[in-house]
């Protein structure tokens, strides 16, 4: 790292002392420096405000959109960021979420910016649908006037990776509208590519309207104002206090009950929020990797300009994701094998082929499956994506505990392809965290699941396994504050002997009023399989007289199936019980939707 | 000094379980409700309270207590069901049906108990209904097994002596179901009986709503027998048989019963003492009359004082007598000569003078389960779905394949073979005499370790045995994890009872045919300590005895404790 009197704000005097300094910085050192600017900064000087009151009004003003398609918060915060940033910038800046976006104003508009992720098997997140539907309608109209960007957010471990923004954005095209700058897509690990897409952007609006780089520059370093001390890129390392079983003896499960530090953080958190972890993976998987290619563990390699060098065992077990596999990685991985099966496999006609090897497999069975490899550890380095975080709900309330934030974290294990396998977090927590230990954590905001504004409205919590976790958060915050709130919890697991997550919590809180209604279903207590959908069935009548009172309605947990069976149950509940037609039900919920008060964390 | 008890005349105010029973509208109380609530898997303690007068309670395993804490789970809840069977009489199809219930809803045993009924452990609260109704489709019920009343009438299962138990059985059945309460509770919770129209008054005339101060125990033993205890009993009757060995009637015997607890000398274990002798066709008038006394002047105020026992020594045995004659109208008779040999089993095949033949088998403390080198509860199985007679628990936890035909005993043989049951006759004398109670980890009393221990513990006592030559010796040793005595330590000759984890009061000196109290020798002992206790005893007794002296007569002659013959004597 090396300062230069030209590119920055100091005198020659200052430079030189810098550049004594920064080159010792280790990298944790750097961080903390940035951090603690920053952190200083914001604590004084409302200077910048003033400039860009002068500079605002001596440019020609772009009025722009932004929309935003986000399942689980990323794409809205991003987009919230960034409209931030533009407004600060002199842009005329409405964001709004796809759904909240009123689609016959598209054609009035002259500037769009959108930030959308992909689901699953390449669907839209909930609130892009209808925006995604109307697009792609008859009704949706010519717009050669339009200017756009899209940003679009996946994970490459899937076939139809960024699928959404890729049709956002050949869709936009299609309709005569104009790529400002072409469409960026991001991995897991999206903050920098999602940076520079938006720094791109900047700097073709900046010269649309004529701004100039050194007003960019003053813009920059006032929003830097805004970021917290931790965030995603400079986790906070959380101390953990408790790391509890939930799981009596003689359960098939094990969720872990996590309890973390958050002492000296400043970092807060609302009911809804989860943690993101940055995870470990398994050493010896890591070793098993170096000896299938026979390259060495303790050679340095460099993972990226922050990490600097370590030893490959390192790198592989602290900093690359190692344990999925997925088109992507295999096509970069073709030139580095004579192995005909290999490319046969990658190449294949059949996508089906490609799909089932890699559904379950990591990258000790690929070097294992394959032979002739002829990667160096850099090459590998180069090729595997950032080992990602893992997001957690939060269990705990803020206003309850604002030192400590809870965790209920699910061990994932199973048996696929003859080899036991592991999840990399929830195994790293089970088996090789104890108290004492830290873990890099931040907060991940999830604005599209929130108790209700109005204190009044019931809630009904449908939460099954570590689906209850948010739960345990929203009732514990409502505890805290003497809410008067209706709550009732619908919670399921295996066994109840065993699997009663927090039960002792829920029983204090139905003692003390917090909680108003529980039931509870086990599914293999008994020869019939009982689920929570099957509760909510049988109390229909009051499930609907709640929601004709306003109540809010959340679910967490598993997407495949529990929350599509709890949505059909409550069409059918709504449908039965409100005497309405299947479309009318539907339309019914799509009401409740729009007003917020049907709100799912699934996954 | 016997005979005379300063202590409570006015008691005070009535317990907490009288407000109980006073408020549960004969045994309903929010019962119903409580199983259907499903946020937790236990009851409320008034819930289980009244639960006890339904044969069962909630228990949880302690073992897992303070670990369920920490995981925000509450504790492990399960119910333990107590069978009611008098006598100890199961048929083939009622064994299957235990069987099947123990291996579908409670924790795949069952356990023989003390008092002849059979316990299943381990029911979760919502497969309560479901037990008890498959129960009650076999002809068994838990009602009154536990609680305030009479509980399961205990009787000699007599084998050798089959003509006069035919007769006995008959009569303790009787007792059994008059002594039952008549609220139609039960089936009204379990069985989904019709709800009884309100009529209060009818529904218990012996008890009344209050049922009794405590639990009462009646139990029948034909000398010279006395396998149930007979002087633990509430009321003892000590069957008399005329010339032809038919049953002439009974000797009474009042105020027996085991449970005291540690550090107060207002509680001890007292003997029955015989009152008088009556005919059967007064047994079961007199037995009623019995049972309104305790209802009438029993301690409603401390429990720990309220069993017939302080009744009677509260104002003694002439009080006792005067005060049944006026309600009978009419005075006993006096008492007959009889004499009792043992309180102990006799093990293996024996033919009865119905001229078919009854295997005793042994259970070692009463547990009934598959083991990987032992598949007992399996090989009973089997032998029920041939079994033609019946199966009799016994008094000290064993179990006889009873009433077997001459033509069938063969295949029985067979089967005893095949699954390898015991009769025991190859384990030592003193295990062959030995009971534990239930204890850790479902018990919620107890204080210390038993069924779980005693085995451990009996294979280092015989040790010192066999070093004494003395492996063969019947003695009796009964061990209990609080001095409630299930076990019924105090008539024991070597008597072990729980004092806290690995600690254990031991006493000496009970007759060996459970006619004498044994007494504290030394308090609060490990298990290096009781060994080294009893090894100088063992060697003095294989050396000193006269011929045929039991060990109990033994100690009490050398004086290592003081004979005990009235319970009012034990702590002195």
């Amino acid at each position: 790292m090396q300062l230069q009197v030209l590119n920055s704000p100091f005198t020659d005097e200052q430079v030189d002392l810098l550049n004594k300094i920064l080159p010792t910085l280790s990298n944790t050192q750097q961080i903390w420096l940035s951090g603690y600017l920053t952190g200083y900064q914001s604590q004084s000087a409302d200077v910048p405000t003033v400039a860009q009151q002068q500079i605002t009004s001596e440019k020609k003003v772009i009025e722009l959109t932004v929309l935003y398609g986000s399942q689980t918060g990323n794409c809205q915060n991003l987009a919230e960021g960034f409209a931030g940033k533009l407004k600060d910038g002199g842009f005329k800046v409405n964001i709004a979420s796809m759904n909240e976006f009123k689609p016959n104003q598209l054609k009035k508009l002259s500037h769009l910016l959108i930030v959308v992720s992909t689901q699953g098997e390449g669907d839209p997140p909930d609130n892009a649908i209808g925006f995604h539907e109307f697009l792609y309608s008859k009704r949706a109209p010519k717009l050669t006037d339009l200017n756009y960007s899209v940003l679009s957010l996946g994970d490459s471990s899937y076939d139809l990776f960024c699928y959404t923004g890729k049709q956002f954005d050949e869709r936009l095209a299609e309709l005569g509208a104009n790529r400002i700058i072409p469409r960026v897509d991001c991995d897991l690990d999206y903050d920098e590519p999602a940076e520079q897409w938006y720094e791109s952007v900047f700097h073709a609006l900046q010269e649309e309207s004529g701004t100039d780089a050194t007003t960019a520059a003053v813009q920059s370093s006032e929003l830097a104002q805004g970021e917290k001390v931790f965030s995603r890129t400079n986790p906070f390392y959380a101390e953990v206090y408790e790391n509890i079983n939930l799981n009596g003896r003689g359960s098939n499960k094990e969720t872990r009950h996590l309890e973390l530090s958050l002492e000296g953080s400043n970092l807060t958190f609302e009911p809804g929020d989860s943690i993101g972890i940055y995870p470990q993976n398994e050493r010896h998987l890591a070793e098993k990797v170096i000896e299938l290619l026979q390259l060495k563990e303790d050679e340095q390699v460099e993972v990226n300009k922050n990490v600097g060098h370590v030893s490959f065992v390192d790198a592989l077990t602290h900093h690359v994701e190692i344990t999925v596999l997925s088109k992507s990685l295999l096509e970069k991985l073709l030139p580095y094998t004579k192995d005909q099966a290999f490319s046969e496999l990658v190449q294949s006609e059949d996508a089906e082929k490609l799909k089932e090897y890699i559904h379950g497999r990591d990258l000790v069975d690929l070097f294992s499956d394959f032979s002739s490899w002829t990667l160096t550890a850099t090459d590998l380095i180069t090729v595997l994506r950032k080992l990602p975080a893992r997001l957690y709900s939060i269990a705990s309330s803020y206003e309850a505990n604002p030192d400590e934030v809870h965790l209920t974290i699910g061990k994932v294990n199973y048996e696929a392809h003859g080899r036991e396998r592991n999840g990399v977090c929830s195994v790293q927590i089970a088996e090789r965290v104890e108290p004492g230990d830290t873990l890099p954590i931040y907060v991940h905001k999830n604005p599209n699941f929130r108790l209700p504004e109005d204190d009044e409205a019931p809630i009904i919590m449908i939460g099954p396994g570590t689906g209850v976790a948010p739960f345990r958060a929203f009732v514990e915050h409502l505890d805290t504050i003497g809410s008067e709130r209706k709550t009732w919890l619908f919670f399921g697991d295996q066994h109840y002997v065993t699997d009663f997550l927090y039960q002792t919590d829920w029983q204090g809180w139905l003692k003390n009023g917090s909680l108003t209604k529980l039931n509870v279903a086990f599914s293999r207590d008994q020869e019939e399989k009982d689920y929570v959908q099957h509760h909510l069935e049988k109390h229909a009548k009051d499930v609907y007289e709640w929601l004709e009172e306003g109540a809010h309605i959340y679910i967490c947990g598993d997407e495949k199936h529990m929350a599509q069976d709890v949505h059909q149950t409550l069409l059918q509940i709504i449908q039965t019980e409100g005497q309405l037609s299947e479309d009318d039900a539907k339309t019914y919920v799509t009401h409740l939707q729009n007003q917020k008060r049907y709100q799912r964390d699934v996954y | 000094m016997t005979n005379s008890k300063t202590f409570i005349e006015n008691p005070g105010p009535p317990s907490d379980v009288e407000r109980i029973k006073d408020e549960s509208n004969y045994l309903r109380g929010t019962l119903e409700e409580s199983f259907v609530d499903r946020t937790s898997a236990g009851i409320s303690d008034d819930d289980n309270r009244l639960m006890k007068f339904h044969g069962s309670y909630m228990q949880d395993d302690r073992d897992l207590r303070t670990e369920r804490q920490k995981q925000k789970l509450e504790p492990a809840y399960q119910f333990m069901v107590r069978i009611r069977a008098a006598g100890g009489i199961v048929t083939p199809e009622q064994w299957l049906t235990i069987d099947r219930l123990a291996k579908d809803y409670a924790n795949g045993s069952i356990r023989l108990t003390t008092r002849q009924a059979i316990q299943l452990h381990g029911i979760l609260k919502w497969n309560m209904k479901k037990s008890i109704q498959e129960m009650h489709e076999s002809l068994l019920d838990t009602l009154a097994a536990c609680g305030d009343v009479n509980r399961n009438v205990m009787l000699n299962p007599n084998p050798y002596q089959s003509k006069v138990h035919e007769e006995v059985y008959e009569w303790a059945t009787k007792l059994s179901e008059h002594l039952s309460p008549k609220t139609r509770a039960y089936h009204e919770i379990w069985l989904d009986g019709e709800k009884f129209v309100d009529n209060n008054e009818e529904q218990e005339p012996i008890y009344g709503k209050h049922y009794l101060p405590r639990k009462f125990k009646i139990g029948i033993a034909v000398p010279p027998s006395n396998d149930i205890d007979v002087f633990s009993q509430d009321l003892g009757l000590i069957a008399i048989l005329d010339d032809n060995q038919s049953l002439k009637g009974f000797n009474i015997s009042t105020g027996g019963g085991m449970g005291m607890t540690h550090g107060d000398v207002e509680t001890y274990p007292q003997i029955g003492r015989v009152i008088g002798f009556v005919t059967p066709d007064q047994l079961i008038d007199v037995a009623e009359k019995i049972v309104t006394i305790q209802r009438d002047y029993g301690n409603r105020s401390v429990r720990k004082n309220a069993r017939f026992k302080y009744t009677i020594d509260a104002r003694g045995l002439d009080w006792l007598k005067t005060e049944l004659h006026e309600r009978l109208g009419y005075e006993l008779a006096e008492a007959e000569p009889f004499h009792f040999d043992h309180n102990g089993d006799r093990y293996g095949w024996v033919k009865g003078t119905n001229q078919t033949y009854h295997y005793t088998l042994f259970i070692q403390n009463g547990r009934i389960i598959d083991s990987e080198d032992y598949p007992l509860m399996t090989g009973l199985k089997e032998i029920a779905q041939v079994h033609t007679g019946d199966f009799r628990v016994t008094g000290n936890q064993n179990l006889i394949i009873a009433n077997v035909k001459e033509s069938e005993k063969e295949k029985i043989e067979s089967l005893l073979e095949k699954y390898h049951l015991t009769d025991g006759k190859h384990y030592s004398a003193l295990k062959r005499n030995s009971m534990a109670c239930v204890a850790f980890p479902t018990c919620g009393l107890a204080m210390a370790e038993s069924e779980r221990y005693l085995p451990s513990l009996l294979e280092k006592i015989e040790v010192i045995l066999s070093d004494a030559g003395l492996l063969e010796e019947d003695i009796t040793i009964r061990m209990s994890g609080c001095p409630n005595g299930c076990s019924r330590p105090a008539l024991a000759e070597i008597g072990l009872i729980g004092r806290g984890p690995g600690k254990y009061n031991l006493y000496l000196g009970a007759g060996f045919a459970g006619d004498r109290l044994n007494k504290l020798y030394r308090e609060n002992v490990n298990e290096k300590q009781i060994l080294e206790e009893l090894t100088p005893i063992f060697n003095d007794y294989a050396k000193e005895r006269h011929d045929g002296e039991h060990f109990g007569d033994f100690v009490v002659r050398k004086e290592y404790v003081k004979a005990v013959d009235n319970g009012l004597d034990f702590h002195l």
